[in-house]
This record gives structure tokens, sequence and C-alpha cells, in this order.
């Protein structure tokens, strides 16, 4: 059985392709076997919604009377700052920014009550945004200051452009110290209080494609709920983590770099988030469709989250150092029945990422299909792979002596 | 007679803040209680969250008596508030709820919801809250 993208295109165009999502799939291979379920599955609807830190968006907010180069000066959006190392009103405004005034961690933990993640859900939220911007002043661009409310239905370009998404699964993180410790996974209570994990498990993009025999550089997507395409590997790709023997990724893994129009994205789907004692970041809602082109590629859809495991790491003291340990393995199932065990311990487990968005998600990526909506897109490149050689590094520090 | 239990939330005015009023409130009523907060703000108004359990007729008669001198009372259940539009659903408050006040009412789809009657409004969960979408109301 093999199918090409334009077969499943074609299908799209009619209005006949099958299209179900990856949670929906694990029912239907129970009940109809793999063979008979992958010839009539056309396409696998996959999403997840989460923080994800390296995510921002660029704007052109268009030339003042007279003109304004914030290139080289500062610029912030509702006080929070935005990189201005681009030409004269170019400006990328990064999800983890903070206000200027934000007391920060001076009062631990701190409140992290707006950042940059929020500027975006209120630009894409259509409210007004304040820019205020700092410029040295040039012969072509005389005007050293300006404040003004923009809004995103006037800017030239909004485009959001995240640098890494989508996790391929993650760590599960507990606190074996004495006191609360305060982290990008949340709150986590003293002497494994609780445990956090974050990954839509058996939805998941990338653990539902964990070679990326599908999913690759113009693959289109659904991104902040408008639509969007991956544009490259994200930061800290690393495929070449230990996997189990179907492919699925025990450790964090692979990711994606993305991009898409902020104007067509809701804020339903790009929501600014708060973690006490660390910062702001900013909620994405992903979908990605996989194309059923063969029986193989199929088969990795069907996994569930009983096959899907994630390392549980301590967050007080093995994370913040760099170690390499685990405190042990555990699957999505047990992290999403309420309790894991560790060091013979029964700890409870919140999730960070929200399962039950990312089962809306696939289902309207799913009718989108359906309605001839969307269609796929072939890669033009593939992610680089498990044989890529391609690492996740530390840094090798070398101290600067000054003579 | 059925033993009765009610959460209330007590706003003390400036003037009753120096009246053993919790003192004869217990001592009349033939009641248990168990505070479960209690503060006084830098105006001099006091608060206190107080779990009160006895007999229907005395938790009754408490709660007329504490009315009377002027203290001002509210049902603790009403204090807690999640604005479900802003709610993601992600579930990082139930792991902090010490009292499954917060919960997943649906382990298939991980949906999350609030039993009032089980929270103590102790508010463990309100700053772990991503989006912030737990308000305490007095």
């Amino acid at each position: 059985m093999t199918k090409t993208y334009e077969e499943i295109n074609e299908k799209i165009k009619k209005g006949k392709a099958v299209v179900v999502t990856a949670e929906e799939i694990i029912d239907i291979v129970e009940k109809k076997g793999l063979e008979k379920a992958a010839k009539e599955v056309d396409i696998v609807t996959t999403a997840t919604f989460g923080p994800m830190c390296s995510s921002g968006a660029y704007l052109n907010f268009g030339h003042a009377k007279p003109k304004v180069k914030s290139g080289g000066g500062t610029a912030y959006l509702n006080d929070v700052p935005a990189y201005t190392g681009f030409a004269a009103v170019d400006i990328y405004i990064g999800a983890t920014g903070c206000q200027k005034d934000d007391p920060l961690n001076k009062v631990h933990p701190g409140d992290f009550k707006y950042g940059g993640g929020h500027v975006i859900e209120d630009l894409v939220s259509g409210k007004d945004v304040a820019l205020e911007v700092e410029a040295y002043g040039t012969d072509c661009y005389p005007r050293k200051s300006l404040k003004t409310w923009i809004n995103i239905k006037d800017l030239n370009e909004a485009v959001l452009f995240n640098p890494r998404n989508c996790y391929q699964n993650y760590n599960v993180a507990v606190n074996k110290s004495k006191k609360a410790i305060y982290t990008y996974m949340g709150t986590l209570r003293p002497n494994l209080g609780n445990a956090n994990y974050c990954s839509a498990g058996q939805l998941s993009p990338l653990l539902n494609d964990p070679l990326y025999k599908t999913i690759g550089i113009g693959s289109r997507i659904l991104l902040g709920g408008g639509e969007g395409y991956i544009v490259w590997q994200g930061t800290q790709h690393n495929p070449g983590a230990p996997r189990t023997p179907n492919g699925v990724t025990k450790r964090p893994a692979g990711t994606l770099a993305l991009l898409g129009d902020l104007k067509g994205m809701s804020s339903k789907w790009l929501k600014g988030v708060s973690f006490v004692g660390y910062g702001v970041s900013l909620n994405v809602g992903i979908a990605l469709p996989i194309p059923i082109l063969n029986e193989e590629i199929f088969k990795y859809t069907t996994v569930r989250d009983r096959d899907i495991v994630a390392a549980v790491v301590d967050y007080s003291e093995v994370y913040p150092q760099g170690k390499p340990d685990v405190l042990g393995e555990v699957n999505y199932e047990q992290l999403k029945s309420g309790h894991i065990e560790v060091e013979g311990k029964k700890v409870p487990t919140s999730g960070i990422s929200s399962y039950s968005r990312a089962i809306e998600l696939a289902n309207i990526l799913k009718d989108k299909i359906k309605k001839g909506e969307f269609e796929l897109t072939k890669p033009v490149a593939p992610l680089p792979g498990p044989d890529s050689g391609i690492k996740f590094k530390p840094l090798k520090e070398r101290p600067i002596e000054y003579k | 007679m059925a033993d009765k239990s009610r959460r209330i939330v007590l706003t003390f005015p400036k003037d009753l803040v120096d009246k053993p009023i919790v003192y004869k409130l217990i001592r009349e009523h033939n009641l248990v209680f168990n505070i479960l907060k209690a503060s006084i703000t830098p105006q001099e108004e006091g608060l206190m969250v107080l779990e009160l359990k006895g007999e229907a007729r005395d938790v009754d008669g408490g709660t007329e008596y504490l009315k009377k001198q002027g203290v001002k009372i509210q049902p603790l259940s009403k204090d807690i508030v999640v604005d479900w539009s802003r709610c993601t659903q992600c579930g990082a408050c139930v792991a902090q709820c010490p009292t499954g006040a917060l919960f997943i009412k649906d382990r298939k789809t991980m949906t999350v919801d609030f039993d009032s009657d089980k929270c103590i409004a102790c508010e463990l969960c309100i700053k772990p809250c991503p989006v912030r979408c737990i308000e305490v109301k007095y």
C-alpha cells in the first residue's frame, strides 16, 4: 500500500479524504487491524498546546513622519523590550521578555504577570499596544523618539517566527530538595511533592512521526490557529536521543522552527503565560497533518500513551547543574492517571501542556482538511534524522582573560 | 439533631477587631471551629476564614450571633473563582490542590473542573496557574 501527496490532495479537493486524529486512530486500528486501517485512512492529525519559550514575532510598524530608525536604538511594546538590530522599523518581540519595571525575582518568587508572550496575545486579539522607540538620529532618520499606539491591523507585517517549538517528548520534572522550587515546568513542591510533565503524548506531532518521514521543511501546519509552515529544524534539535524499539524518543529530541502570518492567528491559540518565580512565556497551539503514504508511516501514528516513556528529572539539582542522572522512566498512561511512583513514593502528576486543547486542535485541523480548506504540502527537504550526526551540545566555556 | 458544618469568610470592621467575638461564638454556641486563614489588613480590618461544626441549631445560632455583632459573613464557596474563558485546561493547578477541589474530571480528555465544596481557599493554586485564571474574591 502506497499513496502520494498528490493522490491525497486530490481526495481532499473532492471532499473524500479520510481524516482521523492521532487519538481516534488507536481505537480504529484495534477494531480493524493495521493493514485494513492503513488502506482506509489518508491523513492522521496531531496537535499540541503548551508553553514554548523560543517563540516570538517580527513586526514592521511602518515609517513615521519624520522618520525614526529603531535599529541601534531601543524599542518597547507595552514596556517589554523588543529587539531592534534590524532595518529602521523592523523589530522582534520575544515571548520571554519582561516589562522594564518588573521586579523580576527581587522578591522571590516573582509574579511575572506580563511579558512578551502577553504582548503577542494582545496584538493577536486586536488590542492597541504602546510602542516606544528611542533612537540616536541620523540625517535620513532624524527623529530621536516615538511614542504611539499601534494595532496589528495597521502593521505592514506581523509574522510569528518561533526558533524552537513542538519538542518531541519532554522531561517529567520533580523536586527532591526540602524547599519549593519555581521552574519553567511549574511550581515543584519539596520532597517529591508533585511531578509535572509537558507533552501531548499520543497526540504530539513528532511522537507520531518519530523518524521525520513526512514532517519536514515546508510542511504546512496550523500555527496559533492560523496557517503556518515548518521552516527548519528547531534549535537544540537532537535526533540522536535514545529511542524505544518503535523509534519513539525517550528524552527531549527533535524540535521545529515555525513561521506563520500572525494576522491570521487567534488569541485562543497564542496565550501569554506566567510561571511564578521563573518568567513569562507563550502557549502555542500547533496542529500537524501526517499523510499516510505507506503502512510504516501509518504504524508510527498508532503510538499510544503507554508506549511513550519520559525521564523523571530532579529540577532542584540535576537539571540546573546539567547532570545526566534520571530518577527513572514513566509512560504517559501513568502520567495521565494522576500519580506516578518515584523512588518508592506515590507522587501526584500535573500536565503543563493542555491535552484537552490538543484534542480540540487536532479536530479543528481534521475538519478543515475534510472540508477541503487545508491541503498538504510535500516537504522540500527532510529534517535531520537520527543518522545525521547532529547533537545537542553543551557550551564549552572558555574564560576570557584580559591582559 | 443533625450535625452541620459551614465554611464562612468573616470580615471584622475596625471597631470589632479587638473584641473577643470568636471566643464567645465558640463558648456560647457550643461549636467546634477550624481557622483556615486569618489576617488583619493595614487599615485594621480583620479577615477570617472559619469552618464551624456542630449541631445545625448551634451553627445557625452562631451565624446569627456574628451578624448581630456587625461582622460581615460570606459563604466561603463563593470566594475562589475560576475564569473558564481564560483557562487552557492544562491541569497545572491539580497537583497543587491539597483537597482535590481542582481535579481532572475525565482522564480520557484530561479536562479540569472545580468543586467549590471541597475548596478551603488555601490559595496554593493561584500563582502556579500559568494563565492566572484563578482568583480569590473576599
